[in-house]
């Protein structure tokens, strides 16, 4: 019975097995942890993404907007209301979460091209907003003044202001939480009725699924969790930054979900790795960063399309 | 009154900006359902070639040869990498042309700088027209012209040459197109290319007014998004309204209430996709 648990669930044994032990193998690369934390935040936004690229069907190019209005929701709160880590990560979770489903409701009739162009003009707002809004959001420069809190157990006391290491386990522990109810979102009837839009949503119609409020409902999970990836990259830097709600960092949620493998479970979490290690390299090397991680976009859509997870599996046969 | 006169004849010229950006983008939307997100940096290149051209055949030479040499590299472009992905699920052409524009981006930094610099334009363009009107310079008014020349031509090529009229059938039954025997590869690049002129003919009237650096289109992207959004896709006289409409409403603004300039574009957006959701002209379906 062992064996065969061991071999059903390898990929789950293999990323746990890894992700638990950053903070030994990593130094020996010639990472940081934090590095980890960064690559584990992008892994859950694009992980949040895919639920419906990958499991929908439905191409958002503006999940910026949720990422960055969870990074601000946890940044002002504790900034102006209390000074409590887990308060916050909800705040900005709310905050994100209740946005997208709203701009969901505008959305919903829109296919293709056209839902594309309206989730990035919909993220396009919110940036503005934080770029515009100085006094309060800091504009430019980005919200400063608040950091991440210890948090008090009462037996224990998880010490995140100064441990790297604590804070990176904080961070994998809402991971894990969160990807487990993605995965078990993804394995109810209403996660197969995605799965059925995607295919063919033409015939999920004919067969009585209300296909628009499944899309809307898929829309507004998928930007809780964004969200909730977006409270933690806030904590990470104890900084909350106008860019993170910028076009582009929509556009690079979308590359590490297609760099990693848009049709599997684990794919982002693999292009988060590829995609942060990526890009802390060339931009130590060279100041022409774009250049070459422009080039590596072009590569990656021309030549490997199906990302890294789905050429594995493809050669497994799976 | 003439603050608001300023603004408006000022929201006239943004809007034309915005309106032969749109065009270009809508025109390769409708035909061959891309985004393209490098439009802003083909306007750039538009801008670049006029700055390096203008020493040798004058800025009058430049503004002809610039767009036409634009249109050439926006067809290159097609050919190479572009067409790959029209059989593919439309995330790939947007990924696609997102990491084009990180390209062209560092690669206009690493020819010509990363530091603005000026287009220098002829003296007579740079007076105003009279002292009353001291605001308008004579090069505001010669962009509006070469703004409307451009469009009423674009119209007419699509109305009465071949290739025009083939494209406006391409874009309501593409495969009606190709079953009567259409290239309809071909059609898409010159489409591509017709695209990239009108952008490289903004980037040199821009170039012209507010100079050059490497990052030049990127403001005028989004709103060249929410004027083809709301004007209709599918639709290029949608288009050409949704420019002007947001244009002259950001400039407007600007006199009552100057934050808002650009909210206000989202939220005639906004208001838009509320109450008639395929946009001022477009057409039920299309593209939805």
């Amino acid at each position: 019975m062992n064996e065969n648990f061991l071999v059903r669930h390898r990929q789950l044994l293999i990323v746990w097995a890894l992700l638990l032990t950053v903070p030994v193998w990593l130094p020996m690369l010639g990472g940081y942890t934090a590095l980890a934390g960064r690559v584990v935040v992008f892994a859950l936004a694009a992980m949040s993404f895919n639920m419906l690229l990958g499991f929908t069907g439905i191409m958002s190019f503006g999940h910026a907007a949720y990422f960055g209005l969870g990074a601000y929701g946890c940044g002002l709160f504790l900034k102006f209301v209390t000074a409590s880590t887990l308060l916050g990560v909800l705040a900005g979770t709310l905050l994100g979460g209740i946005a997208g489903t709203l701009f969901g409701l505008l959305l919903v009739r829109r296919r293709g091209v056209y839902f594309a162009m309206v989730t990035i003009a919909f993220g396009q707002v919110c940036f503005y907003i934080a770029y515009k809004w100085d006094d309060f959001t800091g504009g430019y420069d980005g919200l400063r003044g608040f950091s991440r809190a210890p948090i008090d157990f009462g037996l224990f006391k998880l010490d995140l202001a100064s441990s790297n290491n604590a804070f990176y386990y904080f961070v994998v522990a809402i991971f894990g939480l969160a990807v487990g109810l993605q995965a078990l979102i993804l394995k109810s009837p209403f996660g197969r009725t995605m799965l059925a839009i995607r295919e063919n949503e033409r015939r999920a119609r004919f067969l009585g699924i209300p296909i628009e409020k499944h899309i809307w409902l898929a829309f507004s999970i998928s930007c809780f969790f964004t969200a909730l990836a977006g409270s933690l990259y806030a904590l990470l830097n104890n900084f909350a930054d106008p860019l993170g709600l910028n076009y582009i960092m929509s556009g690079n949620i979308v590359m590490i979900t297609v760099m990693g493998g848009m049709r599997t479970f684990w794919g982002p979490l693999v292009g988060a790795v590829l995609f942060v290690a990526l890009q802390d390299y060339v931009s130590s090397m060279t100041t022409n960063w774009m250049f070459f991680v422009g080039l590596t976009f072009v590569c990656v859509v021309l030549f490997f399309p199906r990302g890294l997870m789905g050429m594995l599996q493809k050669r497994a046969g799976t | 009154m003439e603050l608001v006169a300023f603004n408006l004849a000022n929201g006239l010229i943004v809007g034309a900006f915005y309106v032969l950006m749109a065009l270009g983008l809508s025109l390769i939307i409708n035909l061959s359902n891309v985004v393209n997100f490098a439009h802003g940096n083909f306007l750039a290149i538009g801008g670049y070639l006029a700055f390096s051209l203008t020493p040798y055949i004058g800025f009058w030479g430049a503004l002809l040869v610039s767009p036409l040499l634009t249109a050439v590299f926006g067809y290159f472009i097609e050919q190479v990498l572009i067409r790959h992905v029209y059989a593919r699920n439309h995330i790939y052409s947007l990924l696609l042309t997102f990491g084009l524009g990180f390209i062209l981006q560092d690669a206009c930094r690493f020819i010509w700088g990363p530091s603005p610099l000026p287009l220098g334009i002829p003296d007579i363009l740079s007076l105003p027209i009279t002292e009353d009107l001291f605001f308008i310079t004579w090069y505001r008014v010669f962009m509006v012209a070469v703004v409307i020349v451009a469009v009423s031509g674009l119209f007419a090529f699509l109305r009465y040459t071949r290739v025009g009229m083939r494209i406006r059938a391409g874009t309501l039954d593409l495969d009606t197109v190709s079953a009567l025997g259409v290239n309809v590869a071909a059609l898409r690049s010159y489409n591509f290319a017709v695209g990239s002129f009108l952008a490289g003919l903004a980037g040199v009237l821009a170039a012209g007014q507010i100079g050059l650096n490497p990052n030049m289109g990127d403001d005028l992207i989004m709103p060249s998004f929410i004027a083809i959004i709301v004007g209709g896709v599918g639709s290029l006289t949608g288009t050409l309204l949704g420019g002007l409409l947001i244009g002259v409403a950001a400039a407007l603004t600007t006199v009552f209430y100057p934050a808002g300039a650009e909210a206000v574009i989202y939220v005639i957006m906004a208001i838009v996709l509320l109450i008639r959701p395929r946009g001022l002209l477009g057409e039920e379906g299309m593209l939805s």
